[in-house]
């Protein structure tokens, strides 16, 4: 922590903080539950479309949030290969499940989007800029895995040449209310990849959840002025240093726990993955066997790619009426796991299944670090239980590693 | 339509029906806005859902509806692929022999005992094939109904000249795109999704059911896989037997895929 927040915190934690800035970047405050509500207006107010994990056919989705009574306060989920299920629990929190089916991807890099129009006129074509002005997002509930999968796509969307505008005008308005998991689900395996469970960087504001109220670290500027806002309404009292230590250890006890957890008879195995040089390990292993294995299960469906919060493939068409003199640019996302993907001049050119889920793990956990600096993986889990035949990641991996005619320690 | 003559250079349209509901011709109907600017582009020669009217042919493009079911329809396809340039099939019925290839599974004369009031006026071939059994078809388009919106686009690519515009992966793309909670993930319901050719926008899977394969298999299945993890979850093999053997149950991975089960299902009734 700055040495500048510790002398605010320090001359008297327990007064209301003050002043028109509200409390400081890199401080602390408490936020009781019943916050919650008069944050969201406080967003709201400023012209933003707040979203929100809520609960929906049968799953916690992100969703237009006005409402604070909407979170799903009270609900876990029961997460496996190939299934997810709520379950309700008396004891649980605002935000005692953990990642479900959505991400910020849905928000930043949306499933459709129209991303030019175009007419003919007298033989001539002209661009018309008629593209739909957005609110602002503010999403509140995002994970650790979240933010580092955010980090990820701002690499691939931003980190080039070419800067994908869409993303970026959303992105630059982004504003986040992170939140620090205090339980995983067994696919969970940020612990392995360092990308959780607490939210360590990129949010606004970030909320560790305890028993009637929050501990809300201030990430930005523009979340201390949130703050001063929300001040207006409610007064708010500055966490002391061991509220804030408590608040970080109820992070570590939970990594802690996660690199202990062993597998129970009749729950689901928790889930790792060893990253230790995983870059050469699948390219020294491009002829493994495992490939033909995994596709006799892998159904090519694309799911795994289309709930991974990094995975950026799209595939644009031209629509054009039947005149064909109005054209919508529009873009979609697409999956290394369809044919047309890589079709070229009428031929496939990873016409196998094998061929196919090897592209991707192999991208995902190497090309990835070649490419962007970075692996593409975040530990979510996701692409695990959302794959229908519960196809898991770090299983993969593992097989590979356990019998890599490469790998020394095999 | 217009009674009026049309120019010569406007491209000839046919629309025939064998075996079906008319549900897909009703899609090219429904279109309507769409429709009358597609009348001013192509000819309508025959379409007898819209029109009596009949000119004869030869046609550029026939848009072929139904599956063959008769003796009758067996020969008048043939005139039908002599007639026509490029010849298109539309609907489950004219791909995959639709529903009514259920009977392929079982006596033709025990189904129109039971379902006629007076068998001896029916007329029936004991299957029911696709278009595509008989005659070479340029393009098939999937759906049980097909979609309007391809349907248009499958015209217009005829008109000009470009591969038309179908999805060849799954209904789960769609479904992702849309949002939906998976409901085979969440709700353990068997969903031939994972298995299916997108084109209806992943609807059942939005309104809480499951995909029951009304685009029939997608381009790279895997349906031993599926059916396998869905009978480990619990599903009964007879069901998933069923589920399979649908709209499309004759589609040839559908149909491989409904004998294993049936095949491995009587192997293990066995004592
Ligand atoms: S992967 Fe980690 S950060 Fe993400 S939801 Fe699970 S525990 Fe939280
Ligand atoms: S590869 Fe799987 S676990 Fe890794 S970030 Fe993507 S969805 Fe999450
Ligand atoms: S790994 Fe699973 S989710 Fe991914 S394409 Fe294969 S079957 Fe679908
Ligand atoms: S509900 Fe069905 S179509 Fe949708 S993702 Fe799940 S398996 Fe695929």
């Amino acid at each position: 922590m700055h040495a500048d927040d510790r002398v605010v915190q320090d001359t008297d934690p327990l007064r209301p903080t003050q002043g028109r800035g509200g409390p400081a970047v890199g401080s602390w405050v408490w936020l009781p539950t019943e916050t919650l509500q008069p944050l969201i207006d406080v967003l709201r107010t400023d012209g933003m479309r707040v979203i929100g994990p809520q609960v929906a056919d049968g799953a916690v989705v992100y969703r237009d949030l006005a409402e604070a009574g909407d979170l799903p306060v009270g609900w876990i989920d029961e997460q496996d290969g190939g299934h997810y299920r709520l379950q309700h629990d008396p004891e649980a929190g605002f935000f005692d499940h953990v990642v479900g089916p959505h991400s910020l991807k849905n928000f930043l890099f949306p499933a459709r989007e129209t991303i030019g129009h175009f007419l003919r006129e007298d033989g001539t074509w002209r661009q018309v800029e008629d593209l739909p002005e957005e609110p602002p997002l503010a999403v509140i509930g995002v994970r650790g895995c979240d933010l580092a999968g955010l980090a990820i796509q701002d690499r691939v969307f931003l980190g080039g040449e070419a800067v994908d505008p869409g993303y970026h005008r959303r992105r630059e308005s982004l504003f986040l209310v992170a939140v620090n998991c205090r339980r995983a689900a067994a696919t969970c395996f940020c612990h392995s990849t360092g990308c959780g469970p607490a939210a360590s960087a990129g949010f606004d504001l970030c909320l560790t959840e305890f028993p009637g109220r929050f501990a809300c670290e201030v990430g930005s500027e523009r979340g201390a002025a949130v703050l001063a806002k929300l001040q207006e309404k409610v007064p708010l009292i500055a966490c002391t240093d061991s509220e804030r230590a408590a608040a970080a250890e109820q992070s570590e006890r939970l990594e802690q726990a996660m690199h202990a957890r062993q597998r129970v008879a009749g729950e689901p195995a928790p889930r790792s993955l060893n990253t230790e040089g995983i870059r050469d390990l699948l390219y020294d292993n491009l002829e493994h066997p495992r490939w033909e294995e995994v596709a006799t299960r892998c159904l090519s469906c694309t799911n795994c790619t289309l709930v991974c919060p990094t995975c950026f493939c799209s595939s644009v068409s031209e629509v054009a009426d039947l005149s064909g003199d109005a054209v919508q640019r529009e873009r979609h996302w697409a999956s290394c796991f369809t044919l047309d993907h890589a079709r070229m001049h009428g031929t496939s050119v990873r016409s196998s299944t094998a061929s196919r889920y090897r592209q991707w793990l192999t991208h995902k956990l190497a090309g990835w670090i070649d490419q962007f600096g970075t692996s593409g993986c975040t530990g979510c889990g996701r692409c695990i239980t959302w794959c229908p035949v519960g196809i898991d990641i770090t299983e993969e991996v593992a097989a590979i590693r356990a019998t890599s005619p490469h790998d020394e320690g095999a | 339509m217009h009674a009026e003559k049309r120019p010569q250079s406007k491209p000839r349209l046919a629309v025939y029906k064998f075996a079906s509901c008319d549900g897909c011709q009703l899609q090219l109907l429904d279109a309507c806005g769409r429709l009358l600017e597609l009348a001013e582009r192509v000819e309508i020669a025959q379409f007898l859902e819209a029109s009596s009217r009949v000119d004869p042919g030869p046609y550029d493009v026939g848009i072929v509806e139904g599956s063959i079911s008769t003796a009758e329809d067996r020969e008048r396809i043939q005139q039908v692929r002599r007639d026509c340039r490029f010849l298109v099939t539309i609907g489950a019925c004219a791909t995959s022999g639709g529903i009514q290839a259920l009977r392929n599974w079982g006596q033709i004369d025990e189904f129109v005992a039971s379902v006629y009031a007076s068998p001896a006026t029916i007329d029936a071939l004991a299957t029911s094939t696709p278009i595509a059994d008989h005659v070479p078809v340029d393009f098939e388009l999937r759906g049980c109904p097909v979609d309007p919106g391809q349907l248009l686009d499958l015209i217009t690519s005829l008109l000009l000249g470009r591969r038309p515009r179908v999805p060849s992966e799954s209904v789960c793309a769609e479904c992702k795109r849309r949002g939906t909670v998976c409901v085979a993930v969440a709700q353990g319901i068997p969903c031939l999704g994972p298995v299916t050719q997108a084109g209806c926008g992943a609807i059942c899977p939005a309104h809480d059911r499951e995909c029951f394969g009304c685009y029939g298999p997608a381009e790279a299945t895997n349906l031993v896989s599926l059916t396998t993890f869905y009978e480990k979850r619990g599903t009964p093999r007879e069901r998933l037997t069923k589920l399979v053997r649908g709209i499309n149950g004759y589609a040839p991975a559908f149909r491989e895929e409904s004998d294993r089960l049936e095949s491995a299902d009587s192997m293990r009734a066995r004592p």
